[in-house]
């Protein structure tokens, strides 16, 4: 496929292990302990262990997997409140795959829907918007999950539900943000992170500058990532580069889609529907101050919350999961206590576990750490 | 979650609503140009351009141009480690 075999080209991906092998070797005797970098997206993570990428890089070099997969920081409170949601008879429930086995603190999605409740896995939030207007007698609901990338896409439809008068038709809003979490996880003291390849996605929508106060007031390196290996083998090559020439700035290595500027009409449609919320909570990471996007009050016709009177249950993680640990890059996977144990991917407990984005599920299906558990 | 696919915009099925047929992967799918489609502009013109499709949204042109660059870029790299490879084996074995 165009624009997807190029960068998958194995040649190349091996000339890019060795020039980063050499700069490297160059850095080593600079380097007090190994040099962490945080892959913030659970896009990336994919790649890197589908693609082996972690082996092919020098000792020196430790990649930390970071909270940007959104089914991962679902807090199990608002898993509950789609339930409760869900199990209204009159609605149909519509949600992307990855959330459907995330554990709430009674039962998942999944479990709902063999409960009996109208659960469906749709594609798109458009996809939604075609059931409501197919089904005018139900209430559609679509979970609207997701970082900056989603969110012009649920903005864009909930638009669309207003111009054609589709009002049986909401979204249950837990949209969070890139910047406020990236924040959170700086401001941990014991944090050794010392550079970040930062999400191309949400970057292709938001643009370079929200990124910016990562080098100028945190002093940690940033590269703009795209999602295919050598995409991510460049993006290590260019923060080596400029830890190598003492530089700590936001560069772009996924320029064939994003723009300095990102998206006008995307933002602009954010804009629209969405507010910034106080705060939110992201599982594992606790409440972070502007995290969250909310639905406008302009927009209480199409907002699930306002519709259903939600309750915002706030439920604590079981006590043994360590989920926030493994996103700060405190501890490995597999260094958590339940980890390969009374946590798998048939039977997670904690949310790293269930999507394939999730550090812990992907270590686990790779077979790392599995004998240390 | 944060994937994206490129595609690239067949024809366009709706100009009201600024829908598409995109060609993904050599399967047609209708999505959503709206992020992509500026003001003013002919959307007959985009036909044949290539997007990155996210939740059957086109989120993004795909700049060819830039694409190149990155590749050219990576060849250059390619080429300047071949010659630092062969300088070494040649160093060892002579």
């Amino acid at each position: 496929m165009k624009f997807v075999d190029e960068f998958r080209d194995s040649e190349k991906a091996q000339y890019l292990g060795q020039a980063i092998h050499q700069l490297a070797r160059e850095l080593e005797p600079r380097l007090k302990r190994p040099w962490q970098i945080m892959e913030f997206c659970g896009g990336h993570t994919h790649t890197i262990f589908r693609y082996g990428i972690e082996q092919m890089l020098p000792d020196c070099i430790e990649m930390v997997h970071g909270p940007g997969c959104p089914v991962c920081v679902l807090p199990m409170g608002r898993v509950d409140d789609c339930v409760a949601i869900a199990e209204h008879p009159e609605v149909i429930f519509t949600t992307f795959g990855d959330a459907m086995r995330v554990p709430g603190s009674q039962k998942s999605l999944l479990q709902a829907r063999a409960e009996g409740a109208d659960i469906r896995m749709v594609y798109s939030p458009m996809d939604a918007l075609t059931l409501a207007k197919k089904h005018p007698e139900r209430e559609v609901v679509f979970f609207a999950l997701g970082f900056e990338t989603t969110m012009p896409s649920t903005a864009l439809t909930v638009l669309q539900a207003e111009r054609e008068g589709i009002h049986n038709f909401s979204l249950f809003c837990n949209h969070i943000t890139t910047a406020p979490t990236i924040k959170a996880v700086l401001d941990e003291p014991d944090l050794m992170l010392d550079g970040f390849l930062a999400p191309g996605h949400v970057a292709m929508v938001i643009g370079l500058n929200p990124f910016q106060f990562i080098a100028r007031d945190y002093g940690k390196p940033l590269v703009i990532t795209g999602f295919e290996p050598l995409d991510i083998l460049q993006a290590l090559w260019m923060l080596l580069q400029q830890l190598a020439q003492n530089r700590c700035e936001v560069e772009n290595q996924y320029a064939r889609v994003v723009q300095t500027e990102g998206n006008a009409a995307a933002l602009k449609a954010m804009q629209q529907v969405y507010e910034t919320r106080d705060f939110f909570e992201l599982r594992g990471l606790g409440s972070i101050d502007h995290s969250g996007a909310g639905m406008r009050p302009e927009y209480a016709a199409f907002d699930a919350e306002q519709k259903f009177k939600v309750k915002n249950l706030t439920i604590t993680d079981p006590k043994d999961c360590q989920c926030g640990a493994v996103i700060k890059g405190l501890i490995k996977p597999w260094e958590c206590q339940i980890f390969g144990k009374r946590c798998t991917p048939e039977n997670p407990m904690g949310a790293l576990m269930v999507s394939s984005e999730g550090a812990c599920a992907a270590y686990y299906n790779h077979g790392y750490g599995r004998d240390a558990a | 979650m944060c994937l994206g696919i490129p595609g690239q915009i067949a024809v366009i099925t709706d100009a009201e609503r600024l829908m598409a047929k995109v060609n993904i992967g050599g399967v047609l799918r209708e999505v959503n140009i709206a992020c992509i489609a500026e003001e003013g502009i002919d959307l007959q013109s985009y036909m044949g351009a290539w997007v990155l499709v996210h939740v059957g949204f086109a989120m993004s042109r795909i700049d060819e141009g830039e694409a190149q660059r990155t590749l050219q870029i990576l060849e250059e790299l390619g080429e300047m480690q071949e010659e630092l490879n062969t300088m070494q084996t040649s160093g060892a074995t002579a």
